[in-house]
């Protein structure tokens, strides 16, 4: 059994009164396929957030690939990160945002390459090539000279998608990648993450309200509710037979919400 | 000497102490000038964005552009211009007048804009809700509009106040005796420029630093809703 | 026609006004980067004296500094054993770049703050440094923002520079005091200097609103 490579140990993540994760217990094995749902509130995107070290924990530890998060190793026990060590985590991690956060000041290109070469220190020439790959990937090529704001959304977040993948994560997270868009530009993005999913090594971490993409994709649906996991299994099991009340109550509301 | 006030140049901290009482003189008439300035450049500066405002193109033009030529040309010459031009017609004013109106005639450019915008800011639905309850041109200027514009108004004049007290020192050019100037004439007549110059600025930090502060607390002091005028 | 022999000297004089907005708007643009990033910056020291810095020469009347530098630095260069005379030219732009640097610092910062969160955000998940962040992604997209201010302190730069007939550079303005002196004719000349510094400052404007367009040309693209 290979370990996990998330980790999240009685993880509590508070906004001031309000806790937001509330002594959260949750793994990811490598190469795992995990979607999160839930009601609003229920800190799903916290969760991310606290993984791409945008979000400080107030108590526990998260271990990524092996390694605490937020933490280090010192000589008596656990201290706080330093920069150096944060910067090292994050390079295991890719995000993509409800709202996709391209540079709009750059050409799509130049979105793509910019960590590439100043973050990760390759050449010009690879840092394109490796742009150019990815951009066929998403099936924008010929955007490539193009600005963020020439683009639709479905086309913004598929360049953020090659954004992230750029950088070679082994872990991406997703953070409502469709929720931004108009319903018909959801369908281009979800064939992206799908291709990813299927055809990748990648570790996904997806919070998402579309039910279906949910059940095709994951090996693993989380059903999040305050701050907690609250019912976890294969997504067959949690949409067709879940156990717990306020699950039930939740998908029905999302799969029949005029009644 | 100077306002048959005399210096110590003993030692430099009795020149400083010695030469302090005349320094705030001349910070008087400073603060006499920025006033004076100011409230021309009020009254100006309401009169140049109400002609911007008529709407005969004939009147509305020419005051855009009496607006855009004060703001673009310097102080310096428009007070020259006061200064020497003047008299040529036979208007002679002391040198303190033409100075505050010269200050006065620059900043209304300034002013007229942030009456301009201080009306525009007001959000459309605001004057439509008026009209629909069929309050008239006037009246919904004078209890709709006014309140609300004068909010955003008041705070952007107190900054210009505060640009007009640094403007002060120009008047220096003209024979006016604020803070810089008698400054330089107590420096002309010891050699030590290094003293007063460097208390006239301590003095201006701590003058802009106390008006500025007063407009921050006129400006929290301000109901954020407007101003009822009766 | 007399005022035709007026337009040779004064355009000396205009010269010599170009000369020294071009020099002083540099010498202010690097300030006011310096200190604008200064300004926003985590280490204590480098914070402390742009905010100093800023606080001063924009605290303080720009004749006030013009006339600080020009008598008074050279008296305290004595002091201290170094020679702090200055060549007018140099005190005068010395004196606008360092008051109009005040100013945009602040123009610099603010635009610098108003980038919206979610870039920073980006930015950290593909883990650029903090200085990287500032750079490249915070500064080019604030730098738009910071154009139309900028253009105005530009023109006001340049209306500054006529104090620096005060310590008597050969400047637009002190040629007009020259010619007044020597002719007497105080409308005509004035006039026509009011009229030059009107027509410069519309053509710096014009230059300010290109670079505005150059500098934000992502900002118009649309599908």
């Amino acid at each position: 059994m290979n370990e996990p490579i998330i980790r999240c140990e009685g993880v509590v993540k508070r906004f001031g009164e309000l806790t937001v994760l509330d002594h959260l217990d949750f793994t990811v094995d490598p190469g795992e396929k995990v979607t999160i749902i839930g009601p609003s509130g229920s800190g799903k995107s916290t969760v991310l957030r606290v993984l791409m070290t945008l979000e400080r924990i107030n108590e526990g530890v998260v271990y990524v690939d092996g390694e605490p998060l937020w933490h280090e190793q010192g000589a008596k026990g656990l201290e706080p990160a330093s920069e150096a060590h944060l910067r090292k985590m994050r390079q295991k991690m890719g995000m993509v945002f409800q709202h996709f956060n391209l540079f709009p000041h750059m050409t799509v290109l130049r979105n793509l390459t910019e960590a590439p070469r100043y973050v990760l220190g390759l050449s010009p020439r690879e840092a394109r090539q490796r742009a150019e790959e990815l951009l066929e990937l998403v099936g924008l090529s010929d955007k490539a000279e193009a600005f963020p704001s020439q683009l639709s959304g479905g086309q913004q977040q598929r360049v953020a998608i090659a954004r992230a993948l750029a950088m070679r994560p082994k872990i991406m997270l997703f953070d409502e990648p469709t929720s931004a868009l108009d319903p018909e530009l959801v369908g281009e993005v979800l064939r992206v993450i799908r291709s990813l999913a299927e055809e990748h090594e990648l570790t996904m971490l997806l919070v998402t309200h579309e039910m279906d993409f949910a059940r095709r994709i994951s090996d693993r649906v989380c059903f999040f509710d305050q701050g907690r996991i609250l019912e976890q299994g294969p997504p067959e099991e949690i949409f067709s037979s879940p156990k717990e009340q306020r699950t039930r109550e939740f998908l029905h509301a999302v799969l029949h919400p005029e009644e | 000497m100077l306002f048959g006030i005399e210096w110590d140049t003993s030692t430099s901290w009795a020149f400083a102490w010695s030469i302090l009482p005349i320094l705030l003189r001349g910070m008087v008439v400073t603060i006499q000038a920025s006033l004076l300035g100011f409230f021309v450049a009020l009254g100006l500066g309401l009169l140049l964005a109400s002609l911007k405002g008529v709407p005969l193109k004939i009147i509305a033009w020419p005051a855009a552009f009496i607006t855009e030529f004060l703001r673009d040309t310097p102080l310096l010459i428009q007070l020259f211009f006061l200064y020497y031009v003047l008299p040529d017609y036979g208007i002679v004013l002391p040198a303190f007048l033409t100075g505050a109106l010269a200050l006065g005639v620059q900043y209304s450019a300034y002013t007229a804009e942030v009456y301009r915008a201080g009306i525009q800011a007001v959000p459309r639905g605001q004057k439509e809700a008026a009209r629909a309850l069929n309050l008239s041109e006037r009246l919904t200027f004078i209890h709709v509009i006014l309140p609300q514009a004068v909010v955003r108004i008041v705070p952007a004049m107190g900054n210009y106040l505060v640009s007009i007290m640094k403007d002060v020192p120009v008047l220096s050019v003209v024979t006016v005796l604020e803070m810089l100037n008698v400054a330089k004439i107590i420096g002309d007549r010891t050699f030590n420029y290094l003293i007063p110059l460097t208390m006239v600025g301590a003095l201006y930090l701590l003058l802009t630093l106390v008006a500025a502060w007063g407009v921050r607390v006129l400006d929290t002091r301000l109901p954020k809703r407007g101003i009822p005028l009766k | 026609m007399e005022w035709t022999r007026y337009i040779d000297p004064l355009l000396q004089g205009c010269w010599v006004t170009i000369e020294l907005t071009v020099y002083s708007t540099i010498l202010g643009t690097l300030l006011a980067f310096g200190a604008g990033m200064g300004k926003l910056s985590h280490n204590p020291l480098i914070k402390a004296l742009s905010v100093t810095y800023i606080e001063v020469f924009r605290g303080t009347s720009l004749l006030v500094q013009l006339f600080w530098l020009y008598f008074a630095l050279p008296l305290l260069g004595e002091l201290i054993g170094l020679d702090l005379r200055f060549h007018p030219v140099t005190v005068g732009v010395l004196a606008l770049g360092l008051n109009i640097g005040a100013y945009g610092a602040e123009v610099v910062r603010g635009a610098v703050q108003s980038v919206p969160r979610t870039q920073y955000e980006a930015a950290k998940a593909l883990n650029f440094t903090r200085t990287q962040t500032l750079w490249r992604i915070a500064l080019p997209q604030a730098l738009p923002e910071m154009m139309p201010p900028f253009g105005n302190l530009a023109v006001q730069n340049l209306k500054d520079t006529a104090l620096v007939s005060l310590i008597s550079l050969g400047d637009l303005a002190f040629r007009a005091e020259q010619l007044r002196n020597l002719t007497q004719d105080s409308t005509t000349i004035y006039t026509m200097v009011l009229f030059m510094y009107f027509g410069m400052a519309l053509v710096l404007a014009a230059l300010m609103g290109l670079l505005e367009r150059h500098v934000g040309r992502w900002r118009h693209r649309r599908r």
